[in-house]
């Protein structure tokens, strides 16, 4: 699996997408999808809620594992994506789409320029 | 750090790209294809599991079945030859040292499979009675790393293992097992699983491990037969609510509470470990029970979360397993749960990180296999 370059990338296996100035979509990685197996279930921050970069902003469980999600940058919640809380599945088809909820932040920009690239994240899952 | 232990079919799960945990010190398959699919081909069709990890041990001679009978709950003595039996082995205080098959191979000749973590711990209890045991002592050894343990489960097993071996499978009951020769391999034939479907598990000699696994591939892949991991195996126990050592039996468990009681022989001849305390525990009747929950929502309850009442006012137990039942598609789970709370149909409530989910106490097993 390549990891698309528009995206950018954390530690913890989110991936944020700068869809414009101030505004980032987020979701998570191959790897983590791939990491779980298959996802059941998935519980996203109420819209409104101020998130810290690397803050818990929810769960995602598969048949045999619960996993916490972090944000990869600070902002607001502005939209979740209920259609993927209610067929979570779709994430293990298309992890780099499918995305959990977007924020926003006057500074999304800046603090996007700031994560991982698509080459440094594929080395890094590489040395884990 | 010690290394991870490896079973015989170690480089069969490299080849087949499985994805390898660390599991109670073994390095094993947690999933090849994907979890779901895994369990639905054992629902439905066919699943082999690398269970070689587990232990074997032979109890032999003179003294044999009074040995076993004084170190299981279950009465080993009802038993003919090639018939197997569900037991435990107890502490003096009448708590769950580990749970295992009984497989009576020959009048004072037994074979004991036990669950992979607790080999070393099961043998010195088993060495510690036969210490004071009085003459005639049987021998018993631990043959563990001597075998491989293949479980072939599902629907069409009987039929797919048939093509390999000479030994007429019809004439094995479930429960019961038969020295026989599979591919080519002396084997010892039992229909028993960890599933609730019919099917084998096969004792191979573990050198010749591989030779078998790869036939089982090739006979059964045609017919949707597919290998499965550890979470399959997990998942498809859990829907028969067949207990787990470390999540619904433990040291502190008696067999009474988690609903062992059928293979918890008071009345049998002769004393065996923890039957005192046991035998006290029944006359009090123990104070909590272990039930099958199923979600009314869609929050899934794992090892370890707090059960309460319907309306949250008090804690009344703890999920000891759970998970997203891939046959049901809903979240189900298995709970102790202070008596009377353990009666069909009552509402509990389950707390999830910081929310309660509704969960309500269901029959068990979770789902209607299809065996014979």
């Amino acid at each position: 699996m390549s990891y698309p370059e528009n995206l950018k990338y954390t530690k913890d296996h989110e991936w944020a997408e700068l869809v414009s100035d101030t505004q980032i979509r987020v979701g998570i990685t191959d790897h983590a999808q791939n990491s779980l197996g298959d996802i059941v279930f998935l519980e996203l921050p109420k819209e409104g809620r101020d998130l810290k970069a690397q803050e818990t902003f929810g769960v995602v469980e598969s048949i045999k594992a619960v996993s916490d999600l972090y944000s990869p940058v600070s902002g607001k919640v502005i939209r979740t994506n209920s259609d993927l809380v209610a067929e979570p599945g779709k994430i293990n088809l298309a992890p780099h789409q499918e995305w959990m909820l977007i924020l926003e932040s006057p500074d999304a920009k800046a603090q996007f320029s700031d994560l991982m690239s698509a080459a440094s994240y594929a080395d890094f899952v590489k040395s884990l | 750090m010690n290394a991870l232990k490896r079973t015989p079919l170690y480089e069969e799960h490299r080849s087949l790209n499985a994805r390898l945990i660390d599991f109670g010190g073994w390095e094993l398959p947690v999933q090849y294809s994907g979890l779901s699919q895994e369990h639905q081909a054992v629902r439905t069709a066919c699943g082999i599991f690398d269970v070689s990890h587990m232990g074997e041990f032979f109890v032999e001679g003179a003294g044999a079945l009074d040995f076993v009978n004084a170190v299981t709950t279950n009465d080993a003595s009802t038993l003919s030859i090639h018939q197997a039996q569900y037991s435990a082995f107890c502490n003096e205080a009448g708590g769950i040292v580990d749970d295992l098959v009984v497989y009576r191979l020959g009048d004072q000749r037994f074979f004991l499979v036990v669950n992979a973590a607790n080999i070393e711990k099961d043998f010195a209890h088993l060495q510690s009675v036969h210490d004071s045991f009085p003459s005639p002592k049987p021998v018993f050894s631990n043959r563990s790393m001597e075998f491989g343990q293949i479980a072939i489960q599902g629907p069409l097993a009987a039929g797919i293992l048939q093509t390999l071996t000479p030994t007429g499978l019809d004439t094995i009951p479930t429960y019961w097992c038969a020295e026989g020769v599979v591919a080519g391999v002396s084997t010892i034939i039992a229909r028993t699983g960890y599933t609730g479907e019919d099917g084998f598990e096969l004792y191979v000699p573990a050198a010749e491990s591989t030779k078998v696994w790869r036939a089982l591939l090739e006979a059964g892949s045609p017919q949707g037969l597919l290998p499965c991991g550890l979470g399959a195996r997990d998942t498809l126990r859990l829907e028969m609510k067949y207990s787990l050592y470390g999540h619904e039996l433990g040291d502190d468990t008696s067999p009474l509470e988690t609903g062992l009681g059928w293979i918890t022989k008071l009345g049998k001849s002769g004393p065996f470990v923890g039957k005192e305390a046991l035998q006290s525990l029944k006359e009090r009747g123990p104070a909590r029970a272990l039930v099958g929950i199923s979600g009314l929502g869609r929050g899934i309850p794992r090892q370890g979360y707090p059960v309460y009442t319907s309306d949250q006012s008090r804690e009344i137990g703890v999920i000891t397993s759970g998970t997203q039942s891939p046959s049901l598609k809903r979240a189900i789970g298995i709970a102790f749960v202070e008596k009377p709370y353990e009666k069909i149909g009552t509402r509990l409530s389950v707390k999830i990180r910081e929310d309660f989910h509704e969960f309500e106490v269901c029959k068990t097993p979770f789902v209607t296999p299809g065996r014979k």
